[in-house]
């Protein structure tokens, strides 16, 4: 059991779908979604959400800095 | 409970652990996705907020991709015509030296077009920060060659990959100017782990605390990435940096006194 719960947000709109979040996510938390936003690009989104830690490396290496990371101590 | 109901109650204001900062305004960056350059805005908009400065820097935009920087990080610019950004910095600094002075500039700006600049700058030991963010090729005209483009490297004016017999060799800036008596911090840096990420961002401050201590250039080089220019997808442009441009580049401080 991990030691801290995470969850991200992401802001879907101005998202580019760039996908080096998705490399840089230690839990496989992240992928593209199918859904495209308003420019046509398939977002970031959690698809494996329980397995987030909030370690911030997604929003580290975001290009585009849509990524807001928030952290708990797992009860 | 559910888990969205879970994952609503961790989102909250008190577990913040990594957010937009204030710094970086709301603009949305015209960069392709998976730009080196949005991480770089970035640690430089972190380090000024965490150092408080944002009233006292002034930041010389150079000519490329990233002219439009003063779009995104809140401070005072200027921009400069191409390659002459060390220039300009030098007189903000001398004029202003209680500011914060920093030129960003790509390697067609600063290693082909301004070298002469950048050069005498560093050599004169000008109190001020540059950044040097070479990603092997000319991004915003469409992919041409560069100084900097690595031998047999496929590009818009070398489309058999760069013959070094009739073009010279890939430039190695930042070896060069380490070994100017007026530089006092020269390293080599990349942004594309989070492990990456924190060193540039710690390298990026020490600079600016180089400058508040008025102790003279420092100069940071960042090996980014092109994918457009490369005509690679954004993951894989991260590759083929690994792969080839670290080996010639290799990362590291060359230099710290």
């Amino acid at each position: 059991m991990a030691k801290f719960k995470g969850a991200i947000v992401v802001d879907t709109e101005k998202c580019k779908g760039c996908g080096l979040c998705v490399v840089a996510c230690p839990t496989k938390v992240i992928e593209l979604a199918r859904d495209v936003n308003g420019k046509g690009y398939h977002y970031a989104h959690m698809a494996n959400a329980d397995a987030c830690i909030g370690c911030s490396s997604c929003g580290l290496v975001c290009p585009d800095t849509v990524i807001t990371v928030y952290r708990v101590k797992a009860s | 409970m559910t888990a969205t109901t879970e994952i609503n109650k961790i989102i909250s204001k008190e577990n913040l652990v990594y957010g937009k900062t204030s710094v970086l305004l709301d603009n949305e960056m015209h960069y392709c996705p998976g730009c080196t350059h949005g991480v770089i805005h970035k640690v430089i908009a972190e380090v000024i907020d965490e150092m408080g400065i944002q009233d006292k820097t002034i930041g010389v935009s150079p000519v490329g991709c990233s002219v439009l920087a003063y779009n995104y990080i809140d401070i005072d610019w200027q921009q400069a015509a191409h390659g002459r950004a060390p220039a300009l910095a030098t007189a903000t600094s001398r004029l202003m030296p209680e500011k914060y002075v920093f030129t960003y500039q790509g390697d067609g700006d600063l290693a082909s077009i301004g070298c002469a600049e950048i050069i005498h700058a560093c050599n004169r030991g000008e109190n001020i920060v540059v950044f040097f963010v070479n990603n092997a090729i000319y991004g915003m005209t469409g992919g041409q060659m560069a100084p900097t483009t690595l031998e047999g490297q496929v590009t818009a004016t070398t489309p058999y990959g760069r013959d070094c017999k009739v073009t010279g060799f890939p430039m190695k800036i930042t070896e060069m100017i380490a070994m100017l008596p007026g530089t006092r911090f020269v390293t080599r840096q990349s942004a594309e782990t989070p492990g990456a990420v924190r060193k540039l961002k710690k390298a990026a401050q020490k600079a600016f605390e180089n400058t508040r201590e008025n102790k003279g250039l420092s100069f940071i080089e960042i090996v980014g990435t092109c994918s457009s220019g490369w005509k690679l997808s954004p993951v894989k442009s991260n590759e083929w940096m690994k792969e080839n441009m670290f080996p010639y580049y290799p990362l590291g401080t060359l230099k710290d006194e």
